[in-house]
């Protein structure tokens, strides 16, 4: 331990502490903008964290400088404070001042860390800044160098979080900036649009890109029979937006404000989460009966498809053809469904909220449409939903509890555990020992799979399949380890999770900020308490609206129908 | 499944075979060297002049390095150019002295004449126009320098002729 002091109180930290930690240890919070320890992300670029430290010549950095004993620090004298406000003063002498109309606004760590250090002139002309194109070239993002800070934060996160390497900084001094390789715009580019990049970026420079002016449009055209289809994650996710704490399971309540909002029906991502199971379990089943491709891997995450698709090609016939549970939730919507009420499918508009904006970009796939018109219309984020429940004025925390409609909104506590990672894993292996065996696995919950580890594996004895392996991977860092094995003949699992974001769906592209692995996990416990507490079943097989679904329409799993609908194929891409 | 090659790549390739096979030695030799990249890039266009996409790509693909590291050392260092320079390459002194005597002249019209701005190449790829500040022969301004060759007191009217021998040159070569 080493004993110093930080504005004359008395501190005591482990070795290799920086100063920056060691005062929110006693509660100060000196602000920042670039370092994000969590992600081993400290490139001491913007300065703003400055403190004095007796003796040392210039002010330090204190998130990479290491304490010292007996060191004494002030991180409050008025140099400090200059320096800080000289520092924030700079970065917005050269950015838009456009906070009021800013899709960040409220949420910004520039504008907070701005009012915190008290910048109240700005002496160069507001438009005197660098503009730069506006890339708004994919469905998923919306970059805007002019915001950016240069913090680096979304190049660590590409490159050492998610293994894509898409992310640079070019140039250099005071024009430089972030942009994809080669400056292309991201639709050029390997981008999965897994959108972590958007999740660290302090400001607006990399957001969401915003639809929900589509769907207030679709809300108004009475000709519209508007359906609305929520992931898993949103119930753990959605009331954070409105100051509940993280970890808060908000079903009944978002129910309520998606019907306030003026949605037709409540139907239920989760429905299709347990068809993603039947379909999937009976492919994996299938394969190891007739010796094709093994291990499986899932296919229901769209950022995980485009980075297999980018780098991993050769692999492709490894993923299942199931479509995500989105995707099978549209093409069912707009021919089940339309079929069973006898409303024209084109009349029919499908919205999903989901964690991702990844997803926005899938369901812009061009054979995403096997319902014969695009099967799901619209995707909007979590952040995206609260926005638009804000707008119509809707205090969420106060609403009262809804139910879902029928015939798209039961589920098991299988699926909504599909929003962790390791979810759609034990989910899967749940059904598959229940239809091998005849009998329920002795225990549900199969822990092994569970938690923020970056790769988990777990091995179960099933019935007449033997012991049956399995590997789970999330974030994309992760997966390229588990392909690497899966190239080289080094991996005899038979089936394999992959989820693109760390942490799974609770913790997509598209949640609320700011992140952390906390809140990952406080999430992740919601699900896996309605699994176990709420849902009475448990089991995919056991929901009596999938049977019905089988019974009435798909017939039987990867039929004809399920075939045309539920299923999907792959594109290499070059790198 | 389908598999659909989608092309990132150039059409037109502008190197030629050996130019390739240099490139793609060089990469070879330093592949397993930590700290390649910048050397690589240096000797690469040193063959190439410059280093558009394919070349970046082809760097990237035989070090292993990412496309986006690449293209963050080549917009890095200025003596990368993403830009190709022509066979001949002008610069026009700007310094103080060769501003008050009539460099700006001299700049105007090499731009009218190959029809280009500063820091761009001619559609012949033979000329390609930067200007310098101060060359160090200032009492002889203005100067422009091609290649080795320091042309001095230059006159517009002048201009053509001395384009105009290294046009031959290129007819000699090439003929
Ligand atoms: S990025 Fe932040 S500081 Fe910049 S305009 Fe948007 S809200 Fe304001
Ligand atoms: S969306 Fe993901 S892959 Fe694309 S730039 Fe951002 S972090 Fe990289
Ligand atoms: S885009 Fe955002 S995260 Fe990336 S460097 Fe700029 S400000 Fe930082
Ligand atoms: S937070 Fe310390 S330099 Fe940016």
């Amino acid at each position: 331990m080493v004993a110093l002091t930080i504005d004359n109180l008395a501190v005591e930290v482990p070795e290799g502490t920086t100063i920056l930690e060691a005062a929110r240890s006693v509660g100060i919070h000196i602000p920042s903008l670039c370092t994000l320890p969590e992600m081993h992300h400290s490139p001491g670029a913007c300065r703003v964290c400055v403190v004095e430290v007796e003796r040392a010549r210039s002010l330090v950095a204190s998130c990479v400088y290491p304490v010292a004993k007996g060191m004494k620090v002030k991180t409050n004298s008025r140099r400090v404070r200059e320096a800080r406000a000289r520092v924030i003063e700079f970065m917005l002498s050269d950015h838009p001042r456009d906070c009021n109309i800013c899709q960040k606004h409220g949420n910004c760590e520039l504008q907070q860390v701005a009012e915190q250090v008290g910048v109240r002139e700005i002496t160069v002309p507001c438009t005197d800044f660098t503009v730069h194109d506006i890339d708004d070239s994919s469905e998923a993002l919306v970059r805007d160098a002019s915001k950016c800070i240069n913090c680096l934060r979304c190049v660590t996160a590409c490159a050492e979080v998610q293994g894509v390497f898409l992310l640079t900084p070019e140039g250099r001094g005071f024009n430089s900036r972030v942009v994809p390789a080669l400056a292309k715009n991201l639709v050029d580019s390997a981008c999965t649009f897994c959108g972590q990049c958007a999740v660290v970026c302090p400001t607006g420079a990399i957001v969401e890109k915003d639809h929900t002016d589509l769907v207030w449009a679709a809300l108004e055209d009475s000709t519209k029979h508007v359906v609305v289809q929520e992931a898993p994650a949103i119930r753990a996710q959605l009331g954070e937006e409105f100051g509940l704490p993280p970890g808060t399971l908000v079903t009944g309540k978002m129910i309520t404000a998606l019907r306030r909002l003026g949605f037709d029906r409540v139907f239920d991502t989760n429905f299709t989460a347990d068809l993603t199971i039947i379909e999937e379990g009976n492919e994996l089943l299938h394969r190891v009966k007739t010796g094709g491709k093994l291990p499986m891997i899932t296919s229901c995450s769209p950022g995980w498809i485009k980075f297999i698709e980018h780098f991993y090609p050769d692999l492709l016939p490894h993923v299942s053809t199931c479509k995500s549970p989105q995707q099978m939730f549209g093409a069912l919507a707009k021919t089940y469904y339309a079929e069973k009420e006898g409303i024209d499918p084109a009349s029919i508009f499908v919205v999903s909220i989901m964690p991702c904006t990844a997803k926005k970009y899938e369901a812009a796939r061009p054979e995403m449409n096997s319902s014969g018109y695009r099967d799901v219309d619209v995707v909007l984020t979590t952040r995206e939903l609260g926005r638009m429940i804000r707008q119509a004025g809707i205090d969420l925390a106060a609403l009262p509890e809804g139910d879902y409609d029928a015939p798209m909104g039961q589920y098991s506590g299988a699926a909504t555990i599909f929003g962790a990672t390791g979810g759609v894993m034990e989910a899967a292996l749940r059904t598959v020992y229940a239809v091998v065996t005849g009998k329920n696995l002795p225990s549900l919950d199969i822990t092994a799979v569970r938690g923020l580890d970056g790769i988990k594996e777990a091995a179960l004895e099933i019935g007449d399949l033997g012991e049956v392996k399995a590997a789970v991977a999330h974030g994309l860092g992760n997966a390229r380890k588990v392909m690497d094995m899966v190239a080289s003949g080094q991996a005899d699992y038979h089936f394999i999770e992959i989820m693109a974001c760390p942490g799974g769906c609770v913790g997509g592209g598209g949640q609320p900020l700011p992140a952390s692995d906390e809140k990952r996990r406080l999430r992740a416990g919601a699900l896996y308490q309605d699994d176990s507490d709420v849902q009475s079943l448990r089991q995919s097989h056991e929901n009596p609206s999938i049977q019905a679904l089988y019974d009435d329409f798909l017939k039987e799993p990867l039929g004809e129908k399920s075939h045309h609908l539920l299923h999907t194929h792959y594109t290499a891409r070059e790198v | 499944m389908e598999a659909v090659a989608v092309s990132l790549r150039e059409p037109v390739d502008e190197f030629s075979p050996e130019q390739w096979g240099k490139i793609d030695a060089i990469i070879a030799e330093h592949r397993t060297k930590p700290g390649a990249l910048i050397p690589v890039l240096e000797q690469v266009q040193g063959i190439s002049g410059y280093l558009p996409e394919v070349i970046q790509r082809r760097v990237s693909r035989g070090l292993g390095i990412p496309l986006a590291q690449v293209y963050g050392v080549v917009t890095f260092y200025s003596f990368f150019t993403m830009k190709p320079k022509g066979r001949h390459q002008i610069r026009v002194c700007l310094g103080t002295a060769c501003h008050v005597r009539g460099g700006h002249q001299v700049e105007r019209r090499l731009e009218e004449e190959l029809g280009i701005q500063p820091g761009e190449v001619d559609k012949d790829r033979l000329f390609s126009l930067d200007i310098v500040r101060c060359v160090g022969c200032c009492g002889l301004a203005p100067v422009m320098v091609v290649d080795e060759d320091t042309h001095q007191q230059v006159k517009t009217a002048k201009l053509d002729q001395i384009l105009a021998k290294y046009r031959d040159q290129e007819e000699v070569h090439h003929g």
